[in-house]
């Protein structure tokens, strides 16, 4: 033995390295990752999806509004197709032989062995025509499911849509989504979407690596069945909102009347609107885009996402704040010689009244008093500065629901805009003060609403000094369940007594021979409400009305908004009391009959902005599918559009 | 001598060595038999099937083992060039009459059963290389000796290669370990290691980045020794035959590789996804060890194994049932198993008095270990597809048989290891 001797060690050492390295490897397959565990999974296992029924959705008066209709998806596994008479499944199925490759060719990059969609959503009469031949289109099955169908054709921005998943929902919904899956994506579809939904049922089965099936999974152990989605009962009241849609039609605007006692939402309309059954089915996508290239954008949800100035229909809330800081009493009055002067420019009136107290300066809509109440309101003696007398105000007004989101139970709400002192700092820089912000007396400036919180205002008066949060589901599931938050009174911080004297104007607004809504009096029942008229910088005036019915125990509390459409009383006021009248008698009385269908013809459209850029002779038609040059023509930026957000006046400079 | 020394005869056995080989070959034939099973049809003893072949092969190898045992020991030694020749020739015969199984012209058919030749080889290329060593005790300093061992080995390498039988081929490489335990310089060992190095970096570093840095690095080396002459010298040559290596490389890749040789080594590589093709056995083999976990899916309870997703799996890919059914804690007793099992060998090696039964250790223990490490390496993805089977477990006669031959010629050495051969 010689020194060689030592090389033994650094061959077994060798040995050993190697064994080692072998068992980390073996350890990171086998211990540390779980991926081939899954991958072995999905080798062997094929999992079959049946699909539940989406919840229904009913009225308040359980009427149904959505319920589901059996389409049929075709899927192939193309592993197992042999050839056969592919032009004879084109016909049935109503494609082209170049769609049939496209959608085969798209199913063979997906999976060879796994079934995947090749047609969706066929029609019962197409599924029937097709049933009596799929024996002869072998590696061809189909896979029942439902879609929605809305009877009323009714409240398409309240219901929203469903539609397949995208990507993103795939990846944000950690493996629950799978591609194929349907997802609410707007309306009451999104919000109560895990409600709605369901439970999707499965069930798994072996198959060899020759993808021949060998029995189900540990005896159907981990099979389940399709769980139907939840039922819904929606406040709506279906009459009301066909009733609402009826008289917003080829106008542009808003209604929501919300019962104030429960913070149920009645009617929540939005004009121009579109029925939902077009976004159902194989054609959604291209109905979509149309509705999408529509002028005065159907998909826009006017009530929670609207901004208009409350003009006004904001006095009454001013005028509360006023009484209960004590710097008014039902009795004091102001002389309106027709103008306020605001410094040194003037906010003008409609009418020249001499000395006016808060129940006719609410009847008669008087800005003068209004600006008189509001400048009393801002320099109280006991603020320090014109900013913490401003920051007070606002804070009293925030309460009203004003400047923050109502927590709607829909997608996309908004919060209005009510601007801080900080804010008004910013643009204006120091030297502001109540003439500065005057405007804010006649809920004009900085100031917007959504058409829900001009509503729920109206509730905050009818029950005399709370809301309950506004909802458009009342109950879910079998049990009927309430969320809690729907049972909670949200009081805006004034006493009781405060509120019969501002009622009493707003009754004589609708009601007293000069009150700015005559005309719209419900015959036998006191209705309250209050004009507005909101100055709109890009066109004419948005005919604003807010109000409640009856006066006592009120039933009802609507805001009705008609864009472009001049004074308060001449569209809004006169809506709102068609629809109060329905919803409190059951039907109109009189000539009022006549008067709501008079209305219901009435064309108010904002004027269509005009194409800027001309490529060619050629006019858009934009209801129809525009080609691309139209297109082109029709800017869709929404600011150009009169119908759009953000509708302000400055008064001040 | 002979009658004293029959008195104790199996007392001198290494009864171990036995046990663990007994052991593999069980681990084996369960592992085939849940690679086939089949829950209709399946009996335990059915010779018809794969598994009862299994267990006539495993019985058929046992007494051929002990057979083994009963001859004298200096007949090896005395036999080993006629056994080396006669393995030439029948590698050369197999070129002719030899049928085609998955592309290589390995087997020649006897009767109902086929041999393959170049598992002869391998114990006929041990046998001659220990009696080489041992009559002639070189020190492989000199290029003659080198050369000789060299010529040995590369006979029936070259004759593999022409099957074309690569893996098999590859295994030659093994003698490389006891020629370094008898004193061949370990500059091989590491030049083989650099030729490893530099073939898999010809593949994922551009050559216009690799020639500057092996120039940079050889240069360094050069100037460190620049004071003795020699050494400067001899890293300058090393560093031009390393850029010729990378050419050479390149060239052989191109053009004497077979296309799926190819696609093999860029799918190890991570040049190349395949999951279809070329790549589906190891991704599959990957898939049904990694889904056995810790302790595994149970025995015949691997669905990847039951549903047949891994090819081979009887054969080269036995691994993979052993992997999923009885998980890392399995794949860690088979590799201890084995590792004990070599470093028995070459203790036991180490413990003969003539230099023929050592070399002969050595050459068993390598060759074991070349196929152990190059079979469960493929079978984990960190070795591109190269067809041999694990010793003692794969499914098949003449890869079992031919291991136990080996294997058993080194127990009879060892067991007469205190007489003179």
């Amino acid at each position: 033995m010689d020194n060689l001797f030592n090389r033994k060690y650094i061959i077994q050492g060798l040995f050993i390295v190697v064994a080692l390295i072998l068992l980390g490897q073996l350890f990171y397959i086998q211990v540390a990752s779980d991926r081939y565990f899954l991958s072995a999974n999905s080798n062997v296992l094929r999992k079959k999806y049946t699909f539940p029924a989406r919840g229904i959705i009913m009225d308040r008066n359980n009427k149904v509004l959505v319920q589901n209709e059996p389409v049929y998806d075709l899927m192939v596994t193309p592993s197992l197709v042999k050839p056969f008479d592919t032009a004879a499944l084109c016909r049935i199925i109503g494609i082209d032989m170049k769609g049939f490759h496209k959608r085969f060719n798209k199913a063979k990059n997906q999976s060879r062995y796994q079934r995947s969609v090749f047609e969706k959503q066929l029609s019962v009469q197409t599924y029937a025509a097709l049933q009596e031949r799929l024996s002869r289109f072998v590696g061809f099955e189909t896979q029942n499911r439902t879609v929605r169908h809305y009877p009323d054709s009714v409240a398409g921005q309240f219901f929203g849509y469903v539609k397949e998943v995208s990507e993103k929902d795939i990846d944000e919904s950690n493996g629950y989504y799978r591609p194929g899956d349907y997802i609410g994506k707007a309306g009451v579809e999104r919000q109560y979407n895990d409600v709605l939904q369901g439970e999707r049922g499965v069930e798994n089965t072996i198959y060899n690596a020759r993808n021949v099936p060998q029995g189900s999974y540990l005896n159907g152990k981990f099979d389940t069945l399709a769980i139907s989605g939840e039922t819904l009962v929606s406040s709506l009241d279906i009459r009301l909102q066909k009733l609402g849609e009826q008289l917003l039609k080829n106008k542009v605007g808003s209604i929501v009347a919300i019962e104030p006692a429960t913070g149920e939402v009645l009617a929540f309309v939005s004009s121009p609107t579109y029925d939902p059954n077009l976004m159902v089915g194989r054609q959604q996508g291209n109905n979509y885009m149309d509705i999408f290239r529509l002028p005065n954008r159907p998909f826009t949800v006017r009530p929670l996402s609207g901004y208009y100035s409350p003009g006004s229909s904001f006095k009454p809330v001013d005028d509360l704040i006023a009484l209960q800081e004590g710097v008014i009493d039902p009795n004091t009055t102001f002389n309106c010689p027709g103008v306020y002067w605001a410094g040194n420019h003037p906010v003008k009136c409609e009418h020249v009244d001499g000395n006016i107290s808060l129940r006719r300066g609410l009847a008669r809509s008087c800005n003068t008093y209004a600006c008189h109440v509001f400048q009393k309101l801002m320099t109280q003696p006991k603020y320090k500065s014109k900013i913490a007398a401003y920051d007070d105000w606002q804070a009293k007004v925030r309460k009203f629901g004003l400047g923050s989101k109502l927590d709607l139970d829909m997608p996309f709400e908004r919060k209005g805009r009510l601007f801080t002192s900080e804010e008004y700092t910013k643009r204006f820089g120091k030297y502001w003060g109540y003439t500065t912000i005057i405007s804010l007396a006649i809920g004009q400036g900085e100031m917007s609403a959504t058409p829900l919180q001009m509503a729920n205002i109206m509730s905050i008066i009818a029950n005399r000094g709370y809301y309950i949060k506004p909802h458009l589901i009342k109950a879910i599931g079998e049990k009927r369940d309430v969320k809690k938050e729907y049972l909670v009174k949200n009081s805006v911080g004034i006493d009781l007594s405060h509120f019969e004297p501002v009622i009493d104007g707003m009754q004589d607004a609708v009601n007293a021979p000069y009150g700015t809504a005559r005309d719209s009096a419900i015959p036998d029942i006191l209705m309250c409400g209050k004009t507005g008229t909101v100055q709109n910088p890009h066109g004419k005036n948005h005919s604003v009305f807010i109000g409640f019915a009856p006066r006592d125990n009120p039933k009802i509390a609507i805001a009705v908004i008609v864009e472009n459409a001049g004074f308060g009383s001449a569209y809004a006021a006169p809506i709102a009391s068609y629809i109060t009248e329905t919803y409190l008698k059951g039907k109109l009385s009189g000539n009022r009959v006549d008067r709501a269908e008079w209305m219901k013809k009435q064309v108010v459209l904002p004027e269509i902005p005009k194409p800027k850029i001309y490529w060619g002779p050629k006019v858009a038609d934009s209801t129809r599918k525009a080609d691309s040059a139209a297109r082109i023509t029709v800017p869709p930026a929404p600011q150009k559009k009169p119908a759009a957000n953000k509708k302000q006046l400055q008064l001040t400079k | 001598m002979s009658t004293q020394q029959g008195g104790r005869f199996f007392f001198n056995v290494d009864w171990i060595t036995i046990l663990i080989y007994v052991a593999l070959c069980t681990i084996g034939f369960v592992n085939i038999y849940a690679s086939i099973y089949n829950p209709d049809t399946s009996t335990l003893f059915n010779f018809g099937s794969n598994y009862g072949k299994q267990l006539i092969f495993i019985i058929t190898a046992l007494v051929l083992g002990f057979s083994i045992l009963l001859l004298d020991a200096k007949f090896f030694s005395v036999f080993a060039p006629i056994v080396y020749g006669v393995t030439l020739l029948l590698l050369m015969v197999v070129l002719v009459v030899g049928r085609k199984v998955a592309g290589n012209q390995a087997w020649i058919p006897l009767g109902s059963f086929r041999l393959q030749p170049s598992e002869l080889a391998k114990f006929g290329t041990a046998l001659l290389i220990a009696r080489y060593v041992g009559n002639f005790n070189p020190k492989f300093r000199d290029i003659k000796s080198i050369f000789f061992a060299g010529l040995i080995i590369c006979f029936p390498l070259l004759l593999i290669m022409l099957q074309p039988d690569t893996g098999s081929a590859l295994v030659f490489l093994a003698f490389m370990f006891p020629l370094y335990r008898e004193g061949l310089s370990g500059y091989f060992l590491l030049i083989f290691l650099g030729m490893i190095v530099l073939f898999i970096a010809d593949f994922l570093v551009p050559i216009s980045v690799l020639i500057p840095i092996i120039l940079l690095v050889g240069g360094f080396f050069a100037y460190q020794n620049k004071r003795k002459q020699q050494m400067m010298f001899s890293m300058i040559i090393a560093t031009i035959v390393a850029v010729a290596y990378l050419f050479l490389v390149k060239f052989a890749y191109e053009k004497v590789l077979e296309p799926h040789q190819r696609t093999r080594i860029e799918i190890i590589l991570g040049l190349k996804t395949d999951p279809k093709g070329a790549g589906y056995n190891v991704i599959q083999s990957k898939i049904a060890i990694g889904s056995g976990q810790l302790t595994g899916r149970g025995f015949l309870e691997g669905t990847q194994t039951k549903y047949g997703y891994v090819p081979e799996q009887s054969t080269d890919f036995i691994f993979s049932t052993i992997g999923e059914e009885w998980g890392f804690v399995g794949c860690s007793v088979v590799i201890a198993l084995y590792i004990f099992l070599l470093l028995r060998v070459i203790n036991l090696a180490e413990r003969q008095r003539s230099t023929f039964s050592r070399v002969y250790g050595y050459c068993v223990a390598s060759i074991i270990f070349f196929h152990v490490f190059i079979n469960i390496g493929m079978t984990i993805g960190i070795i591109p597809v190269i067809g041999i089977p694990l010793p003692f477990i794969s499914y098949g006669g003449s890869s079992l048989w031919s291991f136990t031959v080996l294997l058993f010629i080194f127990l009879k050495l060892d067991s007469n290891r205190m007489g003179f051969i």
